[in-house]
């Protein structure tokens, strides 16, 4: 006769596998998002998820993460391509506000946990053209920034938008630019839908070197159009000036849109150098973005405008 | 302190294998996928670096026979000055090859109209005669003096090559200030020994003994 030792655990208090394995998860993000921040980028890859692919992605081979993760411009951290990879440390991405401010009707500042928040988060593939005559294309993880400004509530007076990267001038990079980096958009260029909010790439939380923990993409224009690591969004009336604008007026324009018509005063814009590929291709208009974009400049002289 | 011709031989030789390593890096570099994401940009700036440098050490080699007494170092420059022009030359294919892919309108074109590749363009092509006429043989046809005044042309030369420089960069231009402080330094103090010598003449009314005058034939072996 077999007889069964009670059970010492109650039916009622085993917890159902949908519910642990879901906790699971949440701390595995939610661990994974605090050591990604805290440790320096390139260390740990701290996967976002779940993702939403977008229509708006290329299907042009991706760089690859570590070109896209060694290769970078980053003054702040110093003015050698590979110098941001090496000097991850003098940029604390955690924690960190982003304030929008200006001339919206309810200011206020987010911290990443709430712009991760404000909208599923979409993988968007896109090419990037450097000034330089370069590009690379590259798989980044954000939220539209028209998603973002619709939180501050745009007044009407509002016409461009300012965007100003963090300094610290006890750590970064002192001269070469008027520091803090300062980058702007016409409204109706933030507004765009494929200007992106990006907090990753490849999948995972975005490497310091790359601009964490939240920078722009405005894949149309010269990578510098792009700000990394930004700390305030400043909706204003009249167009602002950019650090690179301040450093040579007649080399950088406000709009800097990719143009392979309109040569950079020093250098050629027709062909770039593909990271990872051997002969230069030619560089398309707006980057290969004319269809989506090219409406919001008919009529403008884009030589005058470049 | 004198080198005899078997040490001097030496010295040449080990002096001739130095001036390989950069290029022979670079190469191993290329072959093994260690220069960083652009390869071919950094094989073009860095043979352009290192012609600058050469062509430093080059305008080097007078200064440091004059205040070491060690004019033996003549020897060395032609070489130094050969190596120059041998890495301007790989600099410039590398932009033929690697950048522009022989694609000659384009070249013309950015000769042309950017400033930068114009003035590169024009230090390797006034490097060219002083290339060619880097020979005993050719110092004799031309005479001393002759090959000498066309020589000096690696003055501007090296003003062109720092400008070249200077006008590549985007905005930090810390290294080409660097490059055009050593090549204000090197021409500066030639310009002062101009100057002194004029001043002694015009003060002594004499002719001074020739100190440089003449130098170049100590280039002959004996």
């Amino acid at each position: 006769m077999l007889i069964r030792p009670p059970a010492d655990i109650l039916p009622s208090e085993i917890t159902d596998p949908d519910v642990y394995r879901a906790r699971r998860r949440f701390i595995a993000q939610a661990g994974g998002l605090a050591l990604a921040t805290a440790l320096p980028a390139g260390h740990a890859h701290a996967a976002l998820g779940p993702l939403v692919a977008s229509p708006l992605s290329t299907t042009e081979g991706q760089t690859s993460r570590k070109a896209v993760t060694t290769y970078n411009n980053f003054y702040e951290l110093g003015t050698d391509k590979s110098d941001p990879a090496e000097n991850t440390h003098r940029l604390k991405p955690a924690p960190w506000q982003l304030r929008i401010e200006g001339l919206v009707n309810k200011p206020r500042s987010f911290g990443i946990d709430e712009i991760l928040k404000l909208a599923p988060l979409e993988e968007r593939i896109y090419r990037m053209r450097c000034v330089e005559g370069w590009s690379m294309v590259i798989p980044w993880v954000g939220i539209p920034l028209a998603t973002l400004l619709k939180q501050a509530d745009p007044q009407g007076s509002a016409k461009y938008v300012e965007f100003v990267s963090h300094y610290d001038k006890t750590t970064m990079t002192r001269g070469v630019l008027d520091w803090p980096y300062t980058e702007g958009l016409r409204l109706d260029e933030a507004r765009h839908p494929l200007t992106l909010l990006a907090v990753g790439l490849y999948g995972d939380v975005l490497p310091v070197q790359n601009g964490a923990p939240v920078r722009l993409v405005v894949p149309w224009k010269y990578g510098f159009k792009s700000g990394k690591s930004i700390v305030a969004i400043r909706l204003v009336e009249k167009q602002p000036v950019t650090a690179w604008m301040k450093a040579g007026p007649s080399e950088y324009g406000f709009y800097s849109n990719v143009n392979p018509d309109v040569d950079h005063p020093r250098w050629s814009q027709a062909t770039e150098r593909r990271i990872g590929e051997f002969s230069k291709r030619k560089t398309l208009m707006y980057n290969g973005y004319a269809d989506q974009v090219a409406a919001m400049y008919s009529g403008m002289d884009l030589r005058r405008f470049f | 302190m004198t080198p005899s011709s078997p040490q001097l031989a030496a010295i040449k030789s080990a002096l001739f294998l130095a001036c390989l390593i950069p290029g022979f890096f670079l190469w191993r570099g290329f072959e093994l996928d260690t220069l960083g994401a652009n390869p071919i940009e950094t094989v073009t700036r860095s043979l352009g670096e290192w012609t600058l440098r050469f062509l430093l050490i080059t305008l080097t080699v007078t200064p440091l026979r004059k205040y070491t007494g060690w004019h033996w170092l003549i020897r060395l420059r032609r070489m130094l000055g050969l190596f120059t022009f041998a890495y301007g030359l790989s600099h410039l294919l590398t932009y033929v090859w690697l950048d522009q892919f022989f694609d000659w309108e384009a070249i013309a074109k950015d000769i042309i109209k950017r400033p930068f590749i114009t003035v590169g363009f024009a230090a390797l092509m006034l490097m060219l005669p002083l290339a060619v006429t880097s020979s005993n043989f050719a110092i004799r046809k031309l005479g001393g003096r002759r090959w000498q005044s066309l020589h000096r042309s690696i003055y501007p030369i090296a003003i062109l090559g720092c400008v070249h420089f200077w006008w590549l960069v985007k905005k930090d231009v810390t290294w080409p200030l660097v490059y055009a402080v050593i090549t204000v330094a090197l021409l500066g103090i030639r310009a002062w020994w101009r100057e002194q010598e004029r001043r002694k003449q015009l003060a002594g009314g004499y002719l001074p003994k020739p100190k440089f005058e003449g130098k170049v034939i100590k280039i002959f072996a004996k």
